[in-house]
Formats: C-alpha cells, sequence, structure tokens
C-alpha cells in the first residue's frame, strides 16, 4: 500500500531496518511491505460511545501524513491505541510488518520507534532544555544504566545538532518551563527526534502558536519529511495545506475514516464538506 | 560546536560542603566534650543533649529518606513510621537476645515470652541472637517489604491520595498486628529494658557517644548517597516522574523501575534510621507505627524544603526541637502546635526553610548577578 511520494522520498531508508537501529529496542521494524503502520478495524468504546469504528488506515515508510476530522472523531484516541495508552476493543494495530501494537507497553512501544507529541505541549518543565533532550535520547533506559549515564561528547553533539533544528540553541540552558509555547512544541518534537524514532506522531503540534511559529513548524516538519514517517493531526487546514504537498489526507468522522486522499480531493469531497469543511 | 556539555559540579557547591563539614565536625565534637568534661565544667555538653541530638539525627536521616520519594519523585508516603519501625524492631531482636539472663524472670527468653508462657523462640526469631544477622534484617526486611508493596501499586498505577491512603492504611495495619501479644513482638510495650549492646553495657556514656557517632557517620553518608543519586541522571528521571510522568513514559522509560527503586531505597534508609534509634532511646513500641508519627515525619520534610535534601534535615531537626520545648512546658498544646506549624508552613513558606534561605540568599547577591538571578529566580 505505498504511494509513490513516500516510495521517492523514503528512498534512503533500506526496507528491512538499517542495522544501529534497534539495539536497545525490543526487535527491529519489518518494514519490507513499504507501510510502517497498519490498524485494521479498530474499536474502541467508552461506556458505550464508540470512540474509534472500525478503524482501518495505513501509512507508509517516510510519508508525512495529515490526519484532520471535526472534534470527537477519534484522532487522539486513535493515537492513544497507536502509543499503548489505551487498549483496542477489537482491531488489530501492527508497527512494520510484525510488532503488534495492543500487546505492547508505552515504553516498549517508544523503544520500538513510534515517539508521540501530546496536545498539550508536555516537557519536563524543572529541567533545562538540554536536559529535556538528553532524557529523551535514545540509549539504554533501565534504571542502571541510568544511574551510571555519562554524557559522551558524540551525544553532546547530537544533542547539538538537534538543537539547532529546532532553533533552541540559545535556549539550552534554561529551564524548559520558561520556553515560550510555540518553543515548548519545538522542544517537544526534538524530545521525539532524540529517540531516533522510525513514526512520529504528532497531535496539533500547531495549536495555540503564532503566525510566525506555526510557519516554522511547518519548515521544520518539511526538514523531517522523508527521514521519518510522520502522522500529523492538525484542525488548521491553511497548515496542512502547506505540509500535505500533495501528500495523501486522511479525514476522520465519528471513529472511522471518511474520506482519503489528496488535499485536493478531500476539499472537492461533498461528504467531508457536509461534515467538516462546510460548516 | 556551539553547545558544550553543561558544568555539572560534583555533589555540592564548595560553600554547602565547607557547611556541611563545619556542622559535622561540631557535631562530632560535643560528645567528646561530653565524655572529657565533669559536669560544672563550662565546657560540658550534658548527656540529654547528646541523646537528644543523637535522636534528631535519626529523624533526620528519615527525614532524607522521605524526601528522595516526596520531594524528589513527587511520591507521598504516608507509612514512612512503618518502615522507620521495622528497622528498630529488627534492631530491637538482637538487643533483647543480647540481655540473656539478665531479665526480671532470669530466664533464656525475653521477659514478654515468659509472661505468655512460652516455652522456645518463635521460628523467626532464629539466629537474632547474632548481631549482624540482624542488622541484615535491618536493611531486608523494610527493603522486600517496600519493594513487594510498591511493586504492585506501582504496577497498577497507583498515584497521588490514594498511594498516601494505602500507605497510611498499611502502617496502621501493622501497628494493629504489632499490638497483638502472640505477634511475639512484646505486644504495646515492644521491646525495652536493653542491657548491653556486642557486650558494651547500652547506658554507659561511653557507648551512648559511639551510638551518637555512628548516627552521624549514617547520616552524613544517606546525604552523600542521596545527593549523588539526585545529581545523576536517574535523579532527573525521577523529577521527571514528578513533574510529567506520561511524558517519560513516551520517552521510553518504564516509571515502575525507577519508583520502585528510589521507594525502596527510601524504605531502607528509613529502616537504617529506625535501627540506630532505638539503641539511643532504648525502647521500641507498635506506637512508632501509628499514622500520627508517619505524618509528623512529612512535617519535618515540608518545614525543611521538599525537594532540597538537606532542607528536611534541618527540618527535622526544627520541628523535634520546639517539640522538646513545647511538650515539656505545655505539653496539651503541642498537637495544636504542630498543626500550626504546618499551616503556616503550607501557607507562608511552600518551599520551606531551605526555600527561604535560598531566597534571602538571592537577594543578597541580586546586586551583584542582576543576570544570574533574572533566569534563575523566574521559576
Amino acid at each position: 500500500m505505498s504511494d509513490p511520494h513516500s516510495t521517492q522520498e523514503g528512498s534512503d531508508l533500506t526496507p528491512a531496518g538499517t542495522p544501529g537501529y534497534g539495539h536497545v529496542a525490543t526487535g527491529t521494524v519489518d518494514l519490507s511491505h513499504g507501510a510502517i503502520l497498519y490498524l485494521e478495524d479498530i474499536t474502541v468504546s467508552f461506556d458505550g460511545f464508540r470512540a474509534l469504528n472500525k478503524l482501518t488506515l495505513d501509512i507508509g515508510v517516510g510519508e508525512l501524513r495529515c490526519v484532520i476530522g471535526p472534534n470527537g472523531a477519534g484522532k487522539t484516541t486513535m493515537m492513544d491505541v497507536i502509543t499503548g495508552k489505551t487498549r483496542p476493543d477489537a482491531g488489530t494495530a501492527y508497527f512494520g510488518q510484525t510488532m503488534d501494537l495492543t500487546r505492547m507497553s508505552e515504553p516498549q512501544i517508544a523503544h520500538a520507534g513510534i515517539g508521540r507529541k501530546f496536545q498539550r505541549p508536555t516537557v519536563f518543565e524543572n529541567h533545562t532544555v538540554f536536559e529535556n533532550l538528553e532524557l529523551a535520547m535514545k540509549m539504554n533506559k533501565g534504571v542502571k544504566a541510568t544511574l551510571f549515564a555519562r554524557l559522551k561528547s558524540e551525544q553532546v553533539d547530537a544533542i547539538g545538532a538537534t538543537l539547532a533544528l529546532i532553533r533552541l540553541e540559545d535556549q539550552a540552558y534554561r529551564p524548559a518551563g520558561l520556553l515560550s509555547h510555540g518553543q515548548k512544541q519545538w522542544l517537544e518534537i526534538g524530545m521525539l527526534l532524540m529517540q531516533e524514532p522510525r513514526l512520529l506522531l504528532l497531535d496539533e503540534p500547531v495549536a495555540g502558536m503564532t503566525d510566525a511559529e506555526t510557519e516554522r513548524t511547518g519548515e521544520l516538519l518539511n526538514e523531517l519529511r522523508g527521514k521519518h514517517s510522520l502522522m500529523v493531526v492538525e484542525h488548521d487546514m491553511d497548515f496542512v495545506d502547506s505540509i500535505a504537498q500533495g501528500g495523501i489526507v486522511t479525514v476522520l468522522h465519528e471513529g472511522s475514516v471518511l474520506a482519503q486522499g489528496t488535499m485536493d480531493e478531500v476539499q472537492a469531497d461533498a461528504r467531508v464538506i457536509e461534515v467538516y469543511l462546510g460548516r | 560546536m556551539a553547545v558544550a556539555a553543561p558544568q555539572r559540579s560534583s555533589l555540592f557547591p564548595p560553600a554547602v560542603w565547607t557547611g556541611i563539614l563545619v556542622v559535622t565536625a561540631i557535631l562530632a565534637l560535643l560528645p567528646i566534650l561530653n565524655l572529657t568534661f565533669a559536669d560544672g565544667s563550662a565546657l560540658h555538653i550534658s548527656s540529654f543533649t547528646i541523646a537528644l541530638l543523637g535522636k534528631f539525627m535519626c529523624f533526620a536521616i528519615a527525614a532524607l529518606a522521605l524526601d528522595l520519594v516526596w520531594g524528589y519523585t513527587g511520591i507521598l508516603s504516608l507509612g514512612h513510621g512503618l518502615f522507620f519501625a521495622l528497622g528498630g524492631y529488627a534492631h530491637g531482636m538482637y538487643l533483647m537476645r543480647a540481655i540473656g539472663h539478665d531479665g526480671v524472670y532470669q530466664s533464656d527468653l525475653p521477659d514478654f515470652m515468659v509472661f505468655l508462657d512460652w516455652k522456645a523462640y518463635p521460628w523467626y526469631w532464629s539466629f537474632t541472637d547474632h548481631f549482624w544477622y540482624c542488622m541484615i534484617l535491618v536493611v531486608l526486611v523494610p527493603g522486600i517489604l517496600a519493594f513487594v508493596f510498591g511493586f504492585f501499586a506501582f504496577r497498577s498505577r497507583i498515584k497521588g491520595v490514594y498511594f498516601s491512603i494505602i500507605t497510611q492504611a498499611l502502617t496502621f495495619a501493622a501497628m494493629l498486628l504489632f499490638f497483638r501479644n502472640n505477634t511475639g513482638f512484646g505486644g504495646n510495650n515492644g521491646f525495652t529494658d536493653f542491657k548491653r549492646i556486642l557486650g558494651f553495657t547500652i547506658t554507659a556514656p561511653g557507648t551512648k557517644a559511639v551510638l551518637y557517632l555512628v548516627t552521624l557517620a549514617a547520616l552524613l553518608g544517606a546525604l552523600v548517597l542521596a545527593r549523588s543519586i539526585t545529581q545523576s541522571k536517574l535523579g532527573r528521571v525521577l523529577t521527571g516522574v514528578r513533574d510529567a510522568e506520561n511524558r517519560l513514559m513516551f520517552v521510553g522509560y518504564d516509571p515502575l523501575w525507577f519508583k520502585l527503586f528510589v521507594w525502596t531505597l527510601s524504605a531502607v534508609l528509613c529502616g537504617i534510621a529506625g535501627a540506630l534509634y532505638v539503641p539511643q532511646v532504648g525502647i521500641i513500641n507498635p506506637g512508632e507505627m501509628s499514622p500520627a508519627n508517619s505524618i509528623e515525619m512529612v512535617i519535618w520534610v515540608a518545614t525543611g524544603g521538599r525537594g532540597t535534601l538537606i532542607g528536611p534535615i534541618v527540618g527535622a531537626g526544627v520541628v523535634n526541637g520546639m517539640k522538646t520545648w513545647f511538650t515539656s512546658v505545655m505539653p496539651q498544646y503541642w498537637l495544636f502546635i504542630l498543626g500550626a506549624i504546618f499551616v503556616l508552613v503550607t501557607l507562608f513558606l511552600p518551599q520551606g526553610i531551605a526555600g527561604l534561605v535560598r531566597k534571602l540568599w538571592a537577594r543578597r547577591s541580586a546586586p551583584r548577578a542582576v543576570a544570574k538571578s533574572v533566569t534563575g529566580e523566574a521559576s
């Protein structure tokens, strides 16, 4: 199910998973069929309310997928299922060909290579920006290894590179709690990148941002395109338009996929206009 | 490279190190003054003062242990008195065996067992006549209990007040168990009337001085250990548990093992504090497990300042100093005063004594380092 964009742009990713990844994680992601995430017939109910209703969705390697939908469409619940926070009542969720996400804990899923950014920015407010990135860095995260961990110079360089990417170099030693809202969002994205994820889930990355910050976030996501698979859940249609760039946009409604296609196709779809865009 | 690794000072800044060593030296000098100068001399330190300070230092270790879980990891325990008491009982078993035939009934068994008409020690008293075996128990009993309890509580993701209430219930249940005579730990009288420790008379001034110095060394050791943990990357993970546990999980840490590590360590430290306490005060009974005792520990930490390590040590000293004074002058009002301390600290000193000192220090050096305080103070 790979779309042409992802195979072109993701060509630097070897499908079987490069060595070097996963030496700490629970296994290597099997990407031999070109898709990194498969959700099939996922159903989640809360007290009878169906937050997700037979949701089926897959994401290609290196793809930047935008997911839109009105409030209550099940976007956040979908992310909860993918990251192990919520267990589905029915259906299957696979990361690559072999990893069953419904049987893994949150830290295991994080180690396997799925990074998640929350809707509200959550960073460690009492730690400096540098320390936030250090904590997120991919390495053995057991108790003993953590107790005796010492920073190596290449790790400092990796943190420096991420700081440059998220443009927080001059904020490195400030407590993260003092950052602006937009800077916290970037820091959180930077923390995800330090985990060297295969798939990044971003829940409303530009919510509450100024126009300049929104534009900068768009640039950042475009820089990540192709290096990582990304799933962006967003309300802001202009922003989605600016990052979709002809890629597939998925519209969720009442817990299942309403429509899927390029931004133009989706915007022309009568059902989408009725439930979401037209209002 | 624009970004360099942050400067991480080894343990404490020099000024704090100096302070710690000066205070330690003064505290170490007191029992020596007590032994060398006779009563009446200007340099004499009363045995009462030594006993009191020895007791306070045990409380300080317990406060330090509680600060690790509450101040740094955000886990409020209202049952740390249990671990303190268990450490005390484990040491107490040896002290009871060491009484030998010198009890009231001149028996091999402790008086309370003779009173119950028991003919032999129950199985769990085996080997307790060996000092080092009991010292192992001091570590293992609170440690294993904390590990097992913590494992199930943290695995079930019990947090906040729910966790606090369960710890409170745990210490209360243990208190009721230890009150029973049939439990085999002396019922409501507990263990007392100790005669000797490792062959030395327990009431001799020399023995008291050694116990005091061992406690001081344990307190200093516990402070250095706790500080090196909180300064490590693991310490930053613990603060992460406190501030944003969800983020920590999605970054790939399993909070369960980190909480369990610090929780168990804290219980062991508390047990050691209890074990040092018992020979100095000469008694351990189930009253130490009463919920009020554990709550008092929380007040020491809050008064001294959460998440500062040195603060809770000072807090334990200050609150217990006030307790000593008030319970001798107007004993019936002490609980009201304790409550008032807690209310006042919560309202006016949310960072405790340590926070107040830090604020005054910042104000004093503010004109010299404006730029520094702007970044440091806004949080």
